[in-house]
């Protein structure tokens, strides 16, 4: 029987915002353990939680952006639970009324469009960390930390609309870059700043109803969230096929092994109590709070993409690596507009820039080759002061030392020779050392012509216009 | 002025136990609101006052570390769960104190021991720093031996605060301004409900002669109905309880106050820790909330309740349109004696009935004294306002205070 696979994600991701969702403490990665923490985030006796506004700000923008629509009343709820890491006893989030609902994405899979409903956007704070086996004294004993309890996160729901595990990985990726797009998030997996979880079921080919569903966790890479998918599919199909009842439960991937094990069944599954959150009042977001929202979003991915290959004249596979990062895109259409000729700057950026940034492990904006530079250097190229060759090694110099093109060129004397009675001389002379040649050359063999030009690049150290020179050489031999 | 508090706000460097096991040696490095505005006002903080564990109680008996008298009567209770701010007044220890009231812990235990006890509207006092029994019901307000006091302490306590995203963003009046302006006019809504069955024939006496000063004064009385009062009680006890099962959850030995870890594992440790921290009460609160909260359960009784208290809010609107301010007795019965009702938590919950229903609609509300009984205990009205209109409470209980003087008796100790 042929099996039909239905996949909905949910995704958390962990705001960029200065300070912690309900007080002031700061969000840095990597502090030392439970240095940024106060009374209110330890869940001290008394104290309150204070809503951050920039972190509402930062949810309406992803809301906007996936085309949901947004609640102008939404609540926060307590989610009851005991853990070391969640210092109040209980999670501050949304539950019945979240923030957002109904919207959507497209995403672009083995080049088909399609759709993907989103079910719902909320906020919530994050829980802090145990570091288990790293006790000082106590044999077994857990350290807890607490500086990412509180840090605000969005929780994106989506539709069960997605039907393969690659297409889960192209839903995870277009999420993630939009998150980073709007600058809301930085996207990072391994730092556990965006998180997936993975209701998965399969049913037969045709089925409407949906089958049982398995939640699975601990996915921290694209690659994750694909084999524990895959592996899954698999053992749910087995199960079937032999008989037996997929039954609802959570289950864990485990990396190493590439196999999902069971975490908790629905018997065992939490209840956690979820009610209105009393501390804090209803959000309530006006006209103004959208508006403040959607008018400092930038353009998005898609979109970029779509007018960079309009715009630019630009193939769609340039477009698409040039505007996969927002200051990539940024850094290429600086460049442009200082320059011209998209296609050549294209080629730049997506060659020489990004190989270079791998290699180097920098991102755009640490490049030291800024878009002014870039253009001066090319310039040099257009002007026919030095070829196209040595441009490339002026830019990798650009690149470790952050100088400029001219003052590079000028250093090693890489100017290209284009008088043409300088030119004339070094013709003359392999003209001389190669009798043989000339021989051959008039007698119809015309393909030594790039002979005689390397011949002439190498007397002149690769300083010789190579179209001049053999413009020259040609005059000469006729 | 030197000022008592209630053991249940924080105070920087001062141990703050909410008189329980659990925070028995509890320090906090912040001040409550409430404390700060009080210090930066020029107060003297002369020390922390007993109660019931948590908040949670009637009578000040479920103080984990020692009961609490009432002056006038040492065998009696001093009522609660701010029995020993009221206590304290009324025997001259301070010149005022600060308490909580979530369903009466204010008002009862003022009327118990004679003094003025005031609920403001919720909101109008910060609760940041103000350990959470109910976070929805909850509200910090003075005990003090005369109205005028109560007014004045109010001008300080009461505020918006950027700490409190509940706190009333409104400006505050001088409570103490108008005190004087009389009652000439003022319409008093008397609620047939609350002269039932039940309640003690001295108290409704001297209720009744409360009634007939101020209509000397010249205030006009009207019968008025807040028929969801009779669910009163049984909506507290799953409104409160639910929210008290939440804001208890942080009491788990793992970052501050009491950490039994004689038990194996995690799960043992907060099983140890809870049930030594934690005493009868609170525990039984937990259990309640915690079950109103759970799958299955929630719509049948945390969700009922919040509608019904919805309900008991409307019925405070309709009568406030026939009338100023609502009067009633504040308890059913003058204190009670020590140990009298420990053994019955119902009935020790049925002390309340007259002061929960304010909590849930959310309204100022504040007890007076308004005559003895013939055992020589005192007895409390209770005035009931308008959503923060504290000020036309003050206006009338001074007016009818100035004229009786109870105030001006005291125990003999």
């Amino acid at each position: 029987m042929k099996y039909e696979t239905v996949i909905g994600l949910e995704v958390h991701a962990q705001l960029l915002t200065d300070s912690k969702l309900f007080c002031g403490c700061r969000t840095r990665f990597g502090a030392g353990p439970n240095t940024q923490v106060c009374p209110v985030c330890l869940g001290m006796p008394g104290v309150l939680p204070v809503l951050n506004a920039k972190a509402m700000d930062y949810a309406l923008k992803m809301a906007l952006a996936v085309n949901c629509a947004v609640n102008k009343k939404s609540v926060f709820a307590r989610k009851n639970y005991f853990y070391p890491d969640l210092p109040k006893g209980y999670q501050i989030s949304q539950y019945s009324e979240p923030l957002a609902e109904k919207g959507f994405i497209d995403i672009e899979n083995l080049g088909s469009a399609r759709r993907i409903g989103i079910t719902r956007i909320h906020m919530e704070e994050d829980a802090g960390k145990l570091l288990h086996g790293e006790g000082p004294d106590e044999e077994g004993a857990s350290l807890v930390d607490l500086n990412r309890t509180g840090v605000p996160l969005i929780e994106i729901v989506s539709e069960p609309d997605i039907r393969t595990p690659d297409e889960a990985v192209s839903y995870l990726k277009a999420i993630r870059d939009i998150l980073v797009y709007l600058e809301i998030c930085d996207g990072n997996m391994q730092e556990g700043s965006l998180r997936c979880d993975a209701n998965v079921s399969i049913r037969p080919a045709g089925e409407k109803k949906l089958g049982t569903k398995i939640e699975l966790k601990n996915m921290n890479s694209f690659k994750f969230l694909k084999d524990a998918v895959v592996y899954e599919i698999d053992r749910q199909t087995e199960a079937v096929e032999s008989g037996e009842r997929v039954i609802q439960e959570t289950r864990l991937f485990d990396p190493s092994a590439g196999v999902t094990r069971s975490m908790r069944t629905k018997e065992e599954a939490h209840d956690y109590r979820y009610f209105p959150e009393p501390d804090l009042l209803p959000l309530i977001v006006g006209e103004d709070d959208i508006e403040k929202a959607r008018s400092s979003m930038p353009e998005l991915p898609a979109g970029k993409k779509a007018r960079f290959i309009k715009e630019y004249s630009i193939p769609a596979y340039d477009a698409g690596v040039l505007t996969a990062h927002r200051r990539l895109a940024d850094f290429y259409e600086s460049s442009v507009r200082l320059f011209g000729e998209p296609k050549t700057v294209s080629n730049w950026v997506m060659g020489e820039l990004l190989r270079l940034l791998n290699e180097h492990s920098k991102d755009i904006t640490d490049s030291p080759v800024t878009p002014e530079k870039l253009a001066a250097l090319l310039k040099l190229v257009k002007n026919g002061d030095i070829s196209g060759k040595a441009a490339k090694e002026v830019f990798e110099e650009m690149f470790t030392t952050g100088r400029d093109a001219a003052s590079i060129v000028n250093e090693k004397g890489m100017t290209q020779i284009s008088d043409e009675g300088e030119l004339a001389r070094a013709v003359d002379e392999a003209i001389g050392r190669n009798p043989d040649s000339v021989e051959k050359y008039r007698a119809g063999k015309t393909k030594l012509l790039g002979f005689f030009v390397g011949e002439v690049l190498k007397a002149t150290k690769g300083r010789a216009n190579p179209g001049l020179v053999a413009e020259l050489v040609k005059k000469k031999l006729s | 002025m030197p000022i008592a508090i209630k053991d249940i706000f924080c105070t920087r460097g001062v141990k703050t136990t909410c008189s329980s096991r659990m925070l028995a040696n509890f320090v906090p490095p912040y001040d409550s609101t409430v404390v700060k505005r009080l210090k930066d006002a020029g107060a003297v903080i002369l020390g922390k006052l007993n109660m019931d564990e948590f908040a949670m109680g009637s009578s000040t008996e479920n103080s984990a570390f020692f009961k609490t008298l009432n002056p006038w009567d040492t065998s009696c209770v001093p009522g609660g769960s701010s029995g020993g701010s009221a206590a304290a007044v009324a025997a001259g220890l301070c010149a005022a104190s600060i308490g909580t009231d979530t369903g009466g812990s204010i008002r009862q235990p003022a009327s118990f021991c004679g003094v003025v006890g005031l609920k403001p509207t919720y909101g109008r006092v910060s609760r940041y720093g103000m350990i959470a029994f109910a976070s929805s019901l909850d509200q910090g307000g003075p005990i003090t031996k005369d109205v005028t006091d109560a007014a004045m302490l109010l001008n300080v306590m009461a505020g918006s605060d950027p700490l409190d995203s509940t706190s009333v963003d409104a400006p505050v009046p001088d409570y103490a301004r108008g005190l004087k302006d009389g009652v000439k006019g003022l319409k008093i809504g008397i609620p047939k409900e609350y002269f039932i069955e039940g309640l003690d024939r001295e108290v409704e006496g001297a209720v009744n002669g409360a009634i007939d000063a101020l209509k000397a004064s010249g205030a006009e009385t009207v019968g008025v109905s807040l028929p969801h009062t009779e669910y009163a009680v049984g909506v507290y006890y799953l409104v409160a309880t639910a929210e008290a099962s939440s804001n208890l959850a942080r009491y788990d030995g793992v970052k501050y106050g009491l950490r039994v870890d004689n038990a194996a594992g995690l799960l043992g440790m907060y099983r140890a820790t809870r049930d030594r921290g934690f005493g009868a009460e609170v525990k039984r609160r937990i259990m309640l909330g915690t079950y109103s909260l759970s799958a299955g359960y929630y719509d049948a009784y945390y969700k009922k309740a919040s509608e019904v208290r919805t309900l008991v809010k409307r019925d405070f609107d309709e009568a406030f349109k026939k009338c100023d301010v609502i009067l009633t007795p504040t308890s059913p019965t003058a204190a009670f004696r020590l140990g009298e009702k420990v053994a019955d938590p119902l009935t020790m919950y049925l002390s309340d009935i007259f002061t929960i229903s304010c909590n849930l609609a959310g309204i100022p509300g504040m007890s007076l004294p308004c005559g003895f009984t013939s055992k020589g205990l005192p007895i409390g009205l209770q005035l009931l306002g308008r959503p923060m209109d504290e000020a036309t409470l003050l206006r009338a209980a001074y007016t009818y205070e100035q004229g009786a003087g109870w105030h001006k008796k005291r125990p003999a100790l």
